[in-house]
């Protein structure tokens, strides 16, 4: 229908506007992969003829964007709308900044880099915006909305939530209002993908979840738009607490789900439970929505960097059978490999990661059982390493006492990876590595906001979609850094 | 010959001082802190024997070498001095002036009046190294830590951990504006006239002047060879040289040895003394610049501190207010000084414990009892355990060597409970951060309504096992005042 797009089913494309609601659940679970993944297949015999071996590489060994075709990006099919999803989704929750003063605060969404980079992003075929109005500080889908205006809206499909978190938002107007909102941020009068947001969180997610939602008519209303028109797609993403989750599905039949977004990626497909035994494996996630035949949003593909951000070992490890891909494009290509996959989020913050996304994904190159189980082997390996599971989101912030939690951790995730956090005084690097934490650490936070200020009033935890027990980690990484300081390790 | 040695012991006294005040790493102070112990004052005050004996031994032998090598602010002037030599019209500007013994002995008679009396905001005044030692601090830190933080930068952007950052701030802001004073007279008088300071206010001075007069090697004018140019009296920075009469002020002599180079007769030499010579008691006209520079003391400007700017961070972050020290019945001082008494009677406010903590906990006083001695706050850091930094270092023995097994027994004050501002009553959160960074283990978190598990659990400090750190003040959510603070106790207690 447009540039760049694998006609594979041209029937269905056709159908793109079409919001009757059908009888699109009765897919049965082989039909649903097939029409899902066809245009997968079909990209990967494309793609012989734009590997590497047509594409050189600049002097410096990096791929420049010039190399990278605009017409190969690989494409699913939304089985209900024929809607050609790109696997590449642009997640808007990670905007870059620039700074308008020396305030800790004075900073803004920096509009000019955001419309550069969903151009480059619509350029090479990626049609899939995901925000929300909480995301950025709550500027996401303001900046979102003007870098999309400037394209022509069917070139894009618009994503975003009702993220009515705050106790506040739970009244029926509050959580119109705030959908009421979306459209006028985003500039649009329909939302293609409408998610509740993070169903599953909270210390009594079911609670939660029935405030938010149910108590006040969201749902309800939110079908009625979808109804109307409005909203094409309604759907949910999911963190947390299972039995939410599984209820959500039980209801399939009622709600007709079109989507649901879950976190997927080689590490969580076996260990989600090894990170924190609230969470779920999303073998069994993504396992239930095949079963239903609903396609599946994938977030967090790349743990928020943690998948990139590994240890050398792990670096060496893939190296070897990748040397000319980057760490990153195995999570990535893992996420797109499953073929009940709509789309592949990823919040691109710099040119860079957009076009090594790109890369990964201009097409496709599915991996294979051999490499799936190196990927599986991996991440055996990868959770060896006591890395806490944080992903930067910062739901958590702001600390009402001031702690830069996300910092916090990535640094303390930073010297595990790097080897940096001695166990004893006797180890080799003690000395080098001893100082690189402590250095890193004052560089990395102020000293105000170190994890020694944490008073474990613990209203961060409730927010954090990982379940992380914040404070409980922050002590543990306080009582590691007083041990450094007093050489008591 | 001599005056090269003399100038490169100078160097190396007077570099090795300067970087135990601004190193920010503690190794300069770990192999050159003995330095500081050689000074004369501090070594009195530590009634350091062996040190003070071998002063006097070097004072006799050689004359007051200590005053042209060992001492900083001694150093600092000739250094001062030089570049006021600058160009050929310049290089033999001085001239001689008779001495002004009853200026020198007051100043000394006043040292010993306030030694004796325990004022040590006046035995800090008159002392030349802490007058330098303030200079270094207050002056020169800031600018080494600036450039330091230029280096960390840099270092920052290439993925080393070579240098770090480090806060850079003014403590005091009285004894900023005295050392600032300090430096100012001093080097107009330095530029100008060059060991006026010495000569006339230095108790230290006065007290090696006397012993120096009866030193065995001194530089002896021999009038056989002597023409009576003047040279030697246009080139001495003592203004001691009455070439007139051939006569040399031993007692004023700083033992440089540039008349000796400077003499094209050859007539001047550093010998044996073979002849006591007379004191010329003349009493003139009082140096204007001595008036300026005493009443400069005594002006408190108020400048306006600098901020210590925080560091900037992406994301949504809470504003965090700076702390604010709570008013201390009993000021708090490091362990190791045994009290406030003991502090007040040894330290000459050098402020090298100041330049060493690295937890930004002590800073000159303002209490015009202990005026630019050290104190302990900590809005900025707490007294941590691993520490002794300042007790090292403290060449005065007012702060006296613990260890960190000593450290962890000595009550300096004790910490108080201030209801108003404890976070589970005001904010209604679960804190116990005082508690959980206790390293004495002397707070337990108990329920505010007596019996009742469920109400909000508040700290009770066990005073008896409390030393006083300040961890639970200083890592109080409660801002700017925190809810729970130390107050100092007198005199220090082991527990």
């Amino acid at each position: 229908m447009w540039r760049g797009m694998n006609d594979t089913e041209p029937s269905d494309t056709e159908n793109m506007k079409a919001m009757k609601p059908k009888n699109d659940n009765n897919i049965d679970r082989r039909s649903f992969l097939k029409r899902m993944g066809a245009g997968a297949a079909i990209a990967t015999a494309a793609m012989t003829g734009c590997d590497t071996k047509n594409v050189t590489p600049s002097a410096d060994g990096s791929l420049a964007q010039s190399d990278i075709p605009n017409d190969k990006m690989t494409y699913r099919t939304n089985p209900k709308t024929g809607d050609k999803v790109s696997i590449l989704g642009y997640g808007c929750m990670r905007w870059p900044t620039k700074k308008t003063g020396d305030g800790e605060n004075d900073e803004v969404i920096d509009q000019d880099e955001v419309n550069r980079l969903v151009d480059t992003a619509i350029e090479h075929g990626v049609n899939y915006f995901d925000t929300s109005p909480a995301y950025c500080k709550g500027e996401s889908e303001h900046a979102t909305g003007i870098a999309l205006s400037r394209h022509p809206r069917d070139k894009y499909f618009i994503a975003t939530k009702l993220s009515n978190f705050a106790p506040e938002t739970w009244s029926r107007k509050a959580s119109i209002d705030m959908y009421h909102n979306s459209l006028r941020e985003l500039r649009t009068d329909y939302i293609d993908y409408m998610l509740l947001h993070a169903i599953g969180m909270g210390d009594d997610a079911m609670d939660a979840f029935n405030k938010r939602y149910i108590d006040n008519g969201i749902l309800d209303f939110l079908v009625a738009e979808r109804e109307a028109g409005r909203i094409r797609n309604l759907g949910f993403s999911y963190h947390g607490d299972i039995r939410v989750f599984d209820l959500m599905l039980s209801q399939h039949d009622k709600y007709k789900w079109d989507f649901v977004q879950i976190q997927l990626n080689y590490l969580d497909w076996r260990h989600a439970k090894a990170v924190n035994p609230r969470n779920t494996d999303a073998e069994y996630l993504y396992g239930e929505l095949v079963k239903r035949g609903i396609p599946a949003v994938i977030m967090e593909p790349l743990l928020g960097g943690r998948l990139s951000k590994v240890h050398d070992h792990i670096v060496a490890r893939l190296k070897q059978r990748e040397p000319t891909r980057s760490v990153a494009s195995w999570a990535f290509r893992y996420a797109g490999t499953h073929p009940g996959v709509l789309t592949v989020l990823s919040g691109m913050t710099y040119m860079e990661h957009l076009l090594d996304n790109l890369r990964s994904f201009c097409p496709l190159k599915p991996l294979t059982e051999e490499e799936m189980s190196f990927l599986y082997e991996t991440a055996d390996l990868m959770i060896q390493y006591p890395t806490v599971p944080c992903n930067d989101c910062k739901y958590c912030m702001p600390c009402p006492y001031g702690i830069d939690i996300p910092a916090i951790l990535t640094h303390y995730n930073k010297c595990v990876n790097q080897g940096n956090v001695p166990e004893s005084r006797q180890a080799d690097n003690y000395r080098e590595a001893r100082r690189a934490f402590l250095v890193g650490y004052d560089r990395s936070v102020p000293r105000l906001r170190q994890a020694d200020h944490c008073i474990g009033c613990n209203q961060c935890a409730p927010h954090c979609p990982q379940s992380i027990e914040i404070p409980r980690v922050l002590h543990r990484i306080n009582d590691f850094v007083e041990k450094l300081k007093q050489g008591t390790v | 010959m001599l005056r090269k040695i003399r100038i490169a012991l100078a160097l190396v006294f007077f570099i090795s001082i300067t970087m135990l005040f601004l190193d920010i790493t503690g190794c300069t102070r770990a192999w050159l802190g003995w330095m500081a112990k050689i000074q004369f004052l501090p070594a009195v005050m530590a009634l350091n024997a062996v040190v003070l004996a071998a002063l006097v031994a070097i004072t006799l032998l050689f004359g007051r070498v200590y005053c042209s090598v060992i001492c900083p602010l001694g150093v600092m002037q000739d250094i001062i001095a030089r570049m006021g030599r600058r160009g050929k019209k310049n290089r033999n500007r001085y001239s001689y002036s008779p001495s002004l013994p009853w200026i020198r002995y007051a100043m000394l008679g006043l040292l010993i009046v306030a030694i004796a009396a325990g004022i040590g905001s006046i035995v800090a005044l008159l002392d030349p190294y802490g007058a330098y030692g303030r200079i270094a601090q207050n002056l020169l830190a800031p600018i080494y830590g600036w450039f330091n933080n230029l280096l960390a930068k840099l270092a920052e952007s290439r993925d080393s951990y070579l240098f770090y950052r480090t806060d850079v701030w003014i403590r005091n802001s009285v004894t900023f504006t005295i050392a600032a004073v300090t430096l100012v007279a001093i080097a107009i008088l330095a530029w100008r006239n060059g060991r006026t300071y010495c000569n006339t206010i230095c108790p230290v001075g006065t007290v090696l002047g006397a012993l120096s007069r009866f030193s065995w090697l001194k530089p002896v004018i021999d009038t056989s060879k002597c023409t009576g140019c003047g040279l030697c009296a246009r080139r001495c920075k003592a203004a001691c040289i009455n070439a007139k009469e051939h006569r040399i002020d031993y007692t004023r002599c700083v033992t440089c040895f540039d008349c000796i180079d400077n003499c094209h007769q050859g007539a001047i030499s550093y010998r044996p003394r073979r002849k006591e010579e007379k004191q010329e008691p003349d009493v003139s006209a009082t140096d204007t610049s001595r008036r300026s520079f005493l009443t400069g003391i005594g002006v408190i400007a108020a400048t306006a501190a600098l901020n210590a700017k925080s560091v900037k961070v992406d994301g949504g972050l809470a504003v965090i207010l700076d702390k604010k020290a709570p008013r201390r019945v009993t000021p708090i001082v490091p362990p190791g000084a045994q009290g406030l008494r003991h502090l007040a009677e040894h330290c000459t406010g050098c402020q090298l414990c100041v330049a060493a903590c690295p937890n930004g906990v002590l800073r000159p006083s303002t209490r015009l009892e202990s005026l630019m001695q050290p104190e302990s706050s900590y809005e900025r850091g707490y007294c941590r355990p691993e520490c002794t930094a300042c007790s090292d270092v403290c060449p005065a023995g007012a702060i006296l060597p613990i260890t960190r097994a000593e450290k962890s027994s000595i009550q300096i004050g004790h910490a108080v409970w201030v209801m108003e501002n404890c976070v589970p009553l005001a904010d209604g959160v679960e804190c116990g951060n005082c508690a959980r960074h206790c390293p004495a283990g002397a707070i337990t978190m108990v329920p505010s309504e007596p019996g009742n598990d469920s109400s909000p659990k508040i700290p009770a400090v066990n005073e008896e096992r409390c030393i006083g750190c300040g961890a639970c003040e200083n890592l109080c959510p409660a801002r700017p005042f925190s809810a729970i603070y130390v107050e100092g106790h007198e005199r220090h207690r082991t527990i």
